[in-house]
């Protein structure tokens, strides 16, 4: 059967495909279609396969990891800065090893389209030791979960998956199974210890998996994603993993004339870049994201090998490759068209007309003006566009939940008045233990949870605290005088404004939730509330 | 064939609805299909492109390269011209004219259709006003895939088949209306 899918959709058919029992994420560019298909899958909801969102990537984690121990498979999505969240899960699964297959999505956003930046996460599959595929293709993608769950059952490991955002985001026709694999049978050994990692059993374990590396290694210079295609001028070879490859093949419609080693299964198949760099007088290494396999290729000691990439200027330091790249490269004419026009200007996302998170940055500018020496802490969503004109309002946005806890630190070091601003989805993803910090301490901070009842950047996700928030904040400790809800409207202007201004004087830690539903949330129910009443 | 479009337009101007059409038409032929698209945030009001390639053989690169593009068709005129360096010397640009103004800077308008109107093949269409005199207002989209077809390559019946298959689901008038609009876009290609 053949489905024309975008790489997300291409591995989450795959997973289906190859039997999963349950999808763990928490919404993420460009990674969240991948939960989305599923949740919209016929046969996933014939199957009951676990597929609502997670609070955040580390409960994912943990949670799929439970499945996995219960003999059944699970995958784990998130965008690449996700993987951060989740380090000590993800790395501590290296060690426990897995029953049921366990497949750790990741996809990374080099030239940050979404992101805050562009690490790359091959690095952690190294440092975790477990195998890491990287397609270069939709249909690899498809293919590849189905082999994944295999590899992962077969050497007891975790398997990172890792994507970029051009496989992620970009559509092709992907022939797919008629047929769905079962999914497994509950069954676990009563008998491992290996899940128990106290110091006695992970010593054990260490000696295990690191005496697995070999292996691992070998299975990769034997994958068939990994392909060592000769050619006969040995004048240049080139190494190109993931998405690149597709990138170096635009440059040669009829074929490359250098051999080329096309790298999608890591460990890295040393034997296989051992033979290039003896039968090739340069190498070139064309890699999307960090310079992982040039890193690791060069090493450190001298050596005849001449290696050409991102770390001489080959090919460009920073951001995502394009064919325009490879083509500069290999010394291949890069064709011209239009020169590029001067009445063209930048036009950067803005929060949306009529959304709440405008009323409230209008609120509180106005309120600021008082207060010269402000800092407010911002956090991550949509209402990180509050740092653009015309609202000019935040100081800082680092990572999930960093408003809370930065505010905090702040007002320790003498800052007032510390403002934070965190959304609804973020504040159940990270922010809730930084506010019991806070109030714990009466840290002098006025926290605004702006709520639009959605995890509102990745397109409208279910938010995992929805109707919860003044129950957490007051089961968190916090004093009811100082937790505020008001509704963000341009005619409630006075309310917010004074209410700001109270908490602002209040030395101690205050909560102001101003909520209003998302506008892009609205019209899709607004929509959908039409269709019903059409069809009565 | 080969075909290498980009779409654009600015984020919720639904530039991916005439790619779904364009691929259903290229699914139907059996022809490869790769298609870059933009999602998250800079679909809050910000510049979006898709790169969408059709081809009767393999395609390696997601990524149209520099002036490789055989049509860019564009919902807005200034963003038509900002992939210029990628539109090769016999490409097509197909646009409205009606500027989206949500930038302080956006440049005099004038300015942008006199730079349009320098590329040697250009189809520049008030399609909201076609789409309301013709009482399809939400079909302007389709006009510009209408007169966007010869570039493309593509039959115009197959392009007829796939907007069925694409709206069927929505029933007859939002077909019709679809249909209509690929119709009027024909025209204005003369």
């Amino acid at each position: 059967m053949r489905k024309l899918l975008l790489g997300d959709e291409a591995i989450a058919q795959g997973a289906l495909d190859a039997g999963l029992s349950g999808v763990y994420a928490y919404p993420g560019t460009p990674s969240t279609e991948i939960t989305e298909y599923i949740q919209n899958s016929k046969l996933a909801a014939e199957r009951n396969v676990h597929r609502r969102w997670c609070c955040n990537e580390k409960t994912a984690m943990e949670a799929a990891l439970g499945m996995s121990f219960m003999g059944k498979r699970a995958l784990v999505c998130m965008k690449h800065v996700g993987l951060n969240v989740c380090a000590d899960p993800f790395v501590n699964s290296g060690m426990t090893g897995v029953n049921g297959g366990l497949v750790v999505l990741v996809a990374d956003d080099p030239s940050m389209h979404s992101s805050q930046d562009e690490q790359d996460s091959r690095f952690y599959g190294k440092f975790a030791m477990i195998p890491t595929l990287e397609p270069s293709t939709q249909q690899e993608a498809y293919d590849m979960m189905e082999k994944a769950y295999e590899l992962s059952e077969q050497v007891c490991l975790p398997v990172l998956m890792r994507v970029t955002t051009r496989m992620a985001h970009s559509r092709a026709v992907v022939e797919v199974k008629e047929t769905p694999r079962a999914e497994n049978e509950l069954n676990y050994d009563a008998k491992a210890s290996h899940w128990v990692l106290l110091p006695g059993n992970a010593i054990k374990r260490n000696i295990t998996v690191t005496g697995q590396q070999a292996e691992l290694e070998q299975r990769a210079v034997e994958s068939e994603y990994n392909k060592y295609i000769d050619a006969s001028d040995h004048s240049l070879g080139v190494i190109a993993s993931g998405i690149a490859y597709n990138y170096l093949m635009e440059c040669y419609p009829d074929g490359c004339p250098y051999p080329v080693l096309k790298i999608s299964q890591y460990p890295m198949p040393k034997e296989l870049i051992g033979r290039m760099t003896a039968e090739c007088d340069a190498v070139l290494i064309a890699e999307e994201g960090q310079p992982f396999i040039e890193d690791l290729v060069r090493g450190v000691m001298p050596g005849n090998a001449v290696i050409k990439g991102r770390l001489t200027g080959e090919l460009p330091r920073t951001g995502e490759l394009s064919p325009d790249a490879l083509k500069r490269a290999l010394g291949v004419e890069v064709r011209e068209g239009y020169d590029s026009c001067e009445d063209v200007a930048p036009r950067p996302p803005a929060l949306c007309q009529g959304c709440g998170h405008r009323d409230v940055y209008t609120a509180l500018n106005e309120v600021l003006k008082d207060y010269p020496n402000a800092r407010v802490f911002g956090d991550i969503g949509c209402y990180t566009l509050g740092f653009m004109p015309p609202f000019k309002a935040i100081h800082s946005c680092v990572d999930m939940g960093a408003s809370i806890t930065m505010a905090k630190g702040a007002s320790d070091a003498g800052q007032w008045p510390a403002v934070a601003i965190i959304g609804d989805s973020t504040f159940t993803h990270s922010g809730m233990t930084g506010l019991l910090d806070a109030i714990n301490e009466n840290a002098n901070i006025t926290v605004i949870i702006s709520d639009n009842l959605t995890t509102g950047m990745t397109g409208g996700q279910d938010s995992a605290g929805t109707g919860k928030f003044e129950a957490i904040c007051r089961g968190l400790g916090l004093p009811e005088e100082h937790l505020r809800v008001v509704v963000p409207l341009p005619k409630n202007m006075p309310e917010i404004t004074q209410m700001l201004r109270e908490e602002i004087e209040y030395r101690g830690t205050s909560v102001i939730i101003p909520r209003r539903e998302c506008m892009q949330t609205l019209q899709r129910h607004l929509k959908q509330k039409k269709a019903q009443e059409a069809k009565k | 064939m080969k075909t290498d479009i980009i779409l654009c337009g600015v984020g919720g101007q639904g530039i991916l609805s005439i790619a779904t059409v364009i691929g259903e038409a290229a699914m139907h032929e059996n022809l490869y299909i790769k298609q870059a698209e933009v999602h998250g945030m800079s679909q809050r009001g910000g510049d979006v492109q898709s790169n969408l390639r059709i081809s009767s053989n393999p395609i390696s690169s997601d990524l149209i390269a520099l002036g490789s593009a055989d049509v860019i068709i564009s919902m807005e005129p200034m963003e038509a011209l900002r992939y210029l360096p990628f539109l090769n010397k016999e490409g097509w640009i197909i646009t409205s004219s009606k500027p989206f103004v949500n930038i302080p800077n956006y440049p005099d308008v004038d300015k942008v259709m006199a730079d349009l109107n320098k590329v040697k093949n250009v189809i520049i269409l008030d399609i909201e006003q076609l789409a309301q005199d013709n009482g399809i207002a939400r079909s302007a989209n389709v006009i510009l895939l209408g007169a966007a077809q010869k570039a493309l390559g593509i039959e115009y019946e197959k392009l007829e088949n796939a907007i069925r298959r694409v709206f069927g689901r929505k029933g007859d008038a939002v077909v019709d209306a679809n249909l209509k609009a690929l119709a009027i876009g024909k025209e204005a290609q003369r």
